[in-house]
């Protein structure tokens, strides 16, 4: 029973090598709401919002890669630098909770929750992000796509620590959009992340909140690709609508309190194709 | 942003001036001290056990296990309590504990007391309750027609009032119905249910401070369950943080109040948000259906009504919000025929009660629907068919009342008509994507967004009705040129403690004013509620300081041998009018002390009788709403641009005060058009947090823009009406009414939502 | 089971070194100002991050108080409204809140007071969209939010002409 607030990444995984059963407390804006509610009691907890390895971001230039830690929050997300290298992945970050939320929550808590609901995971879903995982036994890096198995479920190892998160710097159009009632500090009712490659000549399509985890969309995304031109940024209308179509029938939403299945689907497809206008301005 | 012309050539801290706060610097320092601040040597806290299920009936209560963990020093059922074991406003159907069968989701069964929050968890999850789960009612149509067995003694309808009115057979020639429902709103206070409880010595009494709108009522009905006299239970305001109508009833006093007469100590109690949701009174759900009969030039013929508002498992106010619903069907327009049916009735959804507009939001989001498709029935636009007939002062309502209020409609129209519309286009000159609906979301580009235009005008009325007395009461002290005003009105942040000393400087001429603790040492003030407190307590301090202002001037007159009639208040300064003596009040009322006590009670009100007839109302007051929006069709999102409003307000006794009101009143109206709704799902409640029961944000509240109307009301003491309500009344209506002009579409049901407007 | 009040650990808020004792593991930081320090200044309204009434700058960021563990904070500086300003003088921002009318029943006050502090400190001359966005995490049931805004370009333009 105790509070541990390792100041280094040896420290840390020292910790949680010794309490495999403490939880992991990033920027607390999930756990301590269960806290607080009394739905969880703590037990042991592992505090890493000070270990300075995890809040470190790296961009290297040869390989095109930027380097988020863990512990690096949404506010610094939204802001460049970082915003400029990923700027889908900044939309989505001025989209979560409110500028108090934004500076304590972390990428990797974000990841660590991993609810399908999550602003930042549809972005680190179409940008094919990695998560590294870290345990006294070793490293591992997980493709996030594979790393999230069900609502608020992911292979994350009791011991194991989610140490960075690593994506594509890509040449091209990356966005988000969300529904929410609320034009701020509001769940996501159905969003969308759209990243177009143009070096590639690729172009990703991930949900959120319409489905047990975050969803890509295979076949809209091969039918715009297909038909886009990367050069000239266009894409014909009707592939556009053929898209919206194929995204709607990638979704998998359900009904609860904050909307229905079939405005989720609507939605869904509706921003998918403001999306691809986005990345592709021309007809 | 707001455009209030502010008066210059008034005395700074007198009437008409835009005095600041008292309290103002305390608040903006974290000092000031909410009923959730209190605390005391060895205090407890206190905690409530609530009931999972919408309608069950209780087997078996066993608290033992609660008194094994540590730290717990008083575990409470209904066995314990003293007195009467049910409380409410006006019927006492609500028990303090359910002991037999628990009627809505939330309603305590128990409470503890312990020395940690935490303990106080512990010990609620340690209570087994048994229960027999019964199937609720839910639907309040069930309880109308009566096919639902009754769920309480007193039975499922808490009242059925007909209005019947004038020719009950005129059809048309133009007709336009439509039914229309309301959601279940959440005044959502941000300061949380709190009071800190001190036993006497020996238990024979108990002090209580605690947020509340009316410390007498709860007074009355706290004693009647702790089976104490009144003045053994002495209350204190405790800081109030908001209050909206939902601290009119009873939450956690007597709980609290048990548990520190139990345990000998001091008691704390302080509600989560998800507690508060539960645990107090909210704004009715409403079904309306309406039909307009009229003239080909769109006049009003004949009005006919059913509404059915949901009450809850509790009576709370809900006979008394049905009245004001029915008796405002009309709206603020001339119509001499009318067929009104009206229930309020028991259900197992959440108790209702008051918020903010008190019935008539409901009525007014119907009448003003109509009152569009009218004027398109009748190819008038929509600001001509509401001219044409517009309310004025002589005019009777549909209960036959005559209305002696001042009653400007007319001119609130087209002053409203004349206000500015917002200056920028869709997304503004700056194209941040933050103005488009969906905000932060970023989900519209320009190209996706319609604006809209709607209107909307609503009367309410002011003060309690039918027959009810609710007077207040001040006493004022003047000694040496200080004033010290003393009153039991719950200030919760509307500021009549501004006022109250504005009132008390302009009247005795003094510049220092000192508010005496609220507290129950002094008259019943009435409630904080129904726009009632600058009228009945403004009254009563002006009242009373008209009263020591008259023993001054006796006194003046006396000792310099003038007629006391011939004296007068200048600045600070008594004047004889005929002699030209001045002596200033601090000398007039040197090393003497006037001290007088003033009730002021407004002028009786009647029952409605059977067909709905009598003079029930006292005073009434109008607004007028515009509401600009930007709406996005294809995925259901808004924007609120800009509310501009116009309204009745008799006298602007303090213009900044009264711009907080409006502005705070539309974002509630706001609030509902769009996003406020408890959701309920056979008796369940699905977002009782902060997270999904959305208030509107700062970036979801347009810009409001002002215009006051002042012409003096005559029956007020002051000449000014009550500000708080009509803001919110009609400003949803308005909102919907642009949302509808935005899209084209028939939009029955508040809030808006995304669904409704993609496929509905 | 957690073992409740057997942590002992020191905080630093407004400058000065506080201990702690018999705290139990759960408490929030929001918590543990009010009930154990004595700051009642920071206020609870939904205990989720959903009001911003509780907020406080924890090593310069402003969060909110309620989803900080307390003892996780140690050995970071912790500014609450009793430490914007020395007492009994109240700040430029708090005095402008007091004149434009921004405060109606105050709950929410100490909350927008220390956002408006960390938002004329990154971005002096903010636009009225910047201050919404920057201010939406702080909800207000009373005002509506107009001479909030007020308030806050009152001091925006004090500040400039000061300079």
């Amino acid at each position: 029973m105790s509070v541990l607030v390792p100041t280094s990444l040896a420290d840390a995984l020292q910790a949680l090598a010794e309490h495999p059963d403490a939880t992991v407390l990033a920027g607390g804006t999930d756990l301590m709401v269960e806290l607080n509610g009394g739905h969880r009691r703590a037990t042991s907890v592992v505090v890493v919002n000070r270990v300075p390895e995890l809040c470190t971001w790296r961009h290297d230039p040869i390989t095109q890669t930027l380097r988020l830690g863990a512990g690096v929050t949404y506010g610094q997300i939204e802001r460049d630098p970082i915003a400029s290298l990923v700027p889908g992945l900044a939309e989505a970050a001025r989209t979560v909770g409110s500028p108090q939320i934004r500076h304590a929550a972390t990428i990797g808590g974000n990841v660590g929750t991993c609810s399908p609901a999550g602003d930042g995971l549809p972005v680190l879903s179409a940008l094919n992000a990695e998560v590294e995982l870290v345990s006294a036994e070793g490293i591992r890096s997980v493709p996030f796509a594979s790393f999230m198995v069900g609502p608020k479920r992911t292979l994350r190892e009791p011991g194991e620590l989610i140490t960075a998160i690593t994506v594509p710097v890509v040449d091209g159009w990356q966005g988000y959009a969300k529904v929410g009632v609320r034009n701020a500090m509001v769940i996501a009712t159905a969003s969308a992340s759209l990243v177009a490659d143009a070096r590639r000549g690729t172009v990703a399509i991930a949900l959120g909140s319409v489905g047990p985890t975050i969803l890509r969309c295979p076949e809209a995304e091969a039918y715009a690709m297909q038909h886009a031109n990367f050069s000239e940024r266009s894409l014909a209308a009707d592939v556009v609508s053929h898209c919206c179509e194929l995204v709607r029938l990638a979704s998998r939403p359900i009904d609860d309190h904050r909307s229905t299945a079939a405005y989720r689907r609507h939605a869904v497809g509706v921003l998918a194709g403001r999306l691809l206008r986005r990345a592709f301005p021309n007809d | 942003m707001t455009d209030t012309a502010l008066p210059t050539d008034v005395r700074p801290g007198r009437l008409g001036h835009s005095t600041l706060r008292p309290d103002g610097v305390a608040k903006v320092q974290g000092t000031f001290q909410f009923s959730g601040d209190l605390t005391a040597d060895g205090v407890l806290w206190g905690a409530t056990l609530r009931s999972p299920h919408p309608y069950a009936r209780i087997l078996r209560i066993d608290v033992s296990g609660a008194w094994k963990i540590n730290g717990v020093e008083a575990v409470i059922t209904a066995a314990d309590v003293p007195g009467v074991m049910t409380y409410g406003l006006i019927d006492q159907d609500q028990p303090v504990f359910a002991s037999d069968v628990v009627r809505f989701v939330g309603e305590p069964i128990a409470a503890v007391a312990a020395n940690h929050p935490d303990a106080c968890r512990r010990a609620l999850d340690a209570i087994v309750v048994e229960y027999e789960v019964l199937e609720p009612l839910t639907d309040p149509e069930k309880a109308v027609d009566g096919s639902f067995e009754p769920i309480h003694p007193l039975g499922n309808v808490f009242r059925q009032q007909r209005i019947v009115r004038g020719d009950q057979t005129i059809e048309g020639p133009i007709v336009v119905e439509g039914t229309y429902e309301l959601g279940m709103q959440d005044q959502a206070f941000l300061g949380l249910e709190a009071a800190l409880a001190v036993p006497d010595a020996g238990g024979t009494g108990v002090e209580l401070h605690v947020a509340t709108q009316w410390l007498h009522e709860d007074r009355k009905q706290i004693a009647a369950c702790l089976g104490m006299a009144d003045e053994k239970v002495r209350l204190v305001l405790g800081g109030v943080g908001g209050a909206f109508g939902a601290r009119e009833d009873i939450s956690l006093q007597v709980h609290t109040c048990l548990l520190a007469l139990r345990t000998s100590r001091p008691v704390r109690m302080a509600y989560s948000r998800h507690e508060s949701f539960l645990g107090h009174v909210h704004r009715h759900p409403c079904r309306i259906f309406m039909r307009h009969h009229a003239d080909h030039d769109g006049r009003l013929r004949r009005v006919e009504a059913r509404f059915v508002f949901d009450g809850g498992a509790y009576a709370s106010t809900s006979s008394a919000v049905l009245v004001n619903g029915i008796t405002h069907a009309q709206g603020p327009y001339k119509c001499e025929n009318a067929t009104v049916d009206g229930w309020a009735v028991r259900t197992n959804n959440l108790p209702c009660g008051a918020m903010r507009g008190f019935g008539v939001v409901q009525a007014c989001f119907a009448h003003e629907a109509q009152m569009d498709k009218l004027a398109v029935a009748v190819g008038l636009d929509p600001l001509e068919v509401r001219l044409r007939n517009a309310m004025e002062t002589g005019d009777r309502l549909i209960t036959g009342q005559v209305v002696e209020s001042v009653a400007p409609v007319q001119r609130l129209i087209r002053e409203l008509a004349a206000m500015p519309l917002p200056g920028e286009p869709v997304g503004g000159h700056d194209r941040d994507p933050m103005r488009l609906p969906g905000g932060a979301g970023r989900t519209a580009d320009v190209g996706n967004v319609r604006r809209g235009i709607g209107w909307a005008v609503s009367i309410k009325n002011l003060m309690y009705s039918e027959g009810f007395d609710d007077y207040s009461t001040a006493r004022v002290r003047l000694a040496d040129g200080v004033a010290t005003v003393k009153f039991a009105t719950a200030e919760v942040g509307q500021g009549f403690v501004t006022l109250a000393g504005q009132i008390a400087r302009s009247v005795l001429g003094v510049d220092n004013v000192v508010l005496d603790q609220i507290d129950t040492q002094v008259g019943s003030a009435g409630s904080t509620s129904a726009s009632r407190q600058t009228w009945m307590s403004g009254g009563a301090v002006d009242g009373a300081c008209r009263l020591v202002r008259e023993r001054m001037f006796e006194r003046v007159a006396l000792l310099h041998g003038v007629d006391p009639l011939g004296l007068v208040i200048e600045g600070t300064e008594v004047v004889d009018t005929v002699s030209g003596l001045r002596v200033e009040v601090s000398e007039a009322s040197a090393g003497i002390e006037f001290d007088e006590t003033f009730e002021h009670h407004h002028r009786p009100t009647e029952d409605l009788d059977e067909f709905g007839q009598g003079n029930c109302h006292t005073a009434f007051a109008f607004a007028a709403h515009r509401a600009v929006v930007d709406v996005d069709p294809e995925l259901g999102l808004v924007k609120v641009v800009q509310v501009a409003t116009v309204q009745d307000i008799g006298r602007a006794l303090n213009p900044l005060s009264i711009t907080g009101q409006i502005e705070g009143g539309i974002a509630q109206g706001v609030g509902l058009a769009v996003m406020e709704e408890i959701i309920q799902v056979n008796g369940h409640v699905k977002n009782a947090s902060f997270t999904d029961y959305l208030l509107p944000t700062f970036l979801d509240m347009p810009d409001v823009v002002i215009g006051l109307v002042e012409e003096p009301e005559p029956q007020a003491p002051l000449g000014a009406k009550g500000v708080g309500e009509p803001p919110t009344v009609s400003s949803t209506p308005a909102v919907v009414a642009a949302i509808r002009d935005a899209i084209g579409k028939d939009l029955t049901r508040v809030p808006v939502r995304p669904t409704d407007i993609v496929f509905g | 089971m957690t073992e409740p009040g057997n942590l002992i650990y020191t905080l630093h808020v407004n400058g000065q070194s506080s201990d702690v004792r018999d705290a139990w593991i759960g408490e929030s930081l929001l918590y543990v100002l009010r009930e154990r320090l004595g700051l009642m200044g920071s206020k609870g309204a939904c205990e989720q991050g959903e009001c911003g009434s509780c907020s406080v700058l924890v090593d310069g960021e402003l969060v909110c108080s309620c989803l900080v563990l307390a003892a996780g904070a140690v050995g970071q500086q912790i500014t609450t409204i009793e430490g914007v300003a020395p007492a009994g003088a109240p700040s430029d921002v708090q005095q402008a809140f007091v004149d434009a009318g921004a405060v109606q029943c105050g709950f929410c006050t100490p909350g927008l007071i220390m956002a408006t502090h960390s938002l004329l400190e990154r971005s002096p001359e903010p636009t009225e969209y910047e201050i919404r966005e920057e201010l939406s995490g702080n909800i207000c049931r009373c005002t509506g939010y107009g001479r909030i805004i007020e308030a806050v370009q009152r001091v925006a333009v004090a500040r400039r002409g000061a300079q």
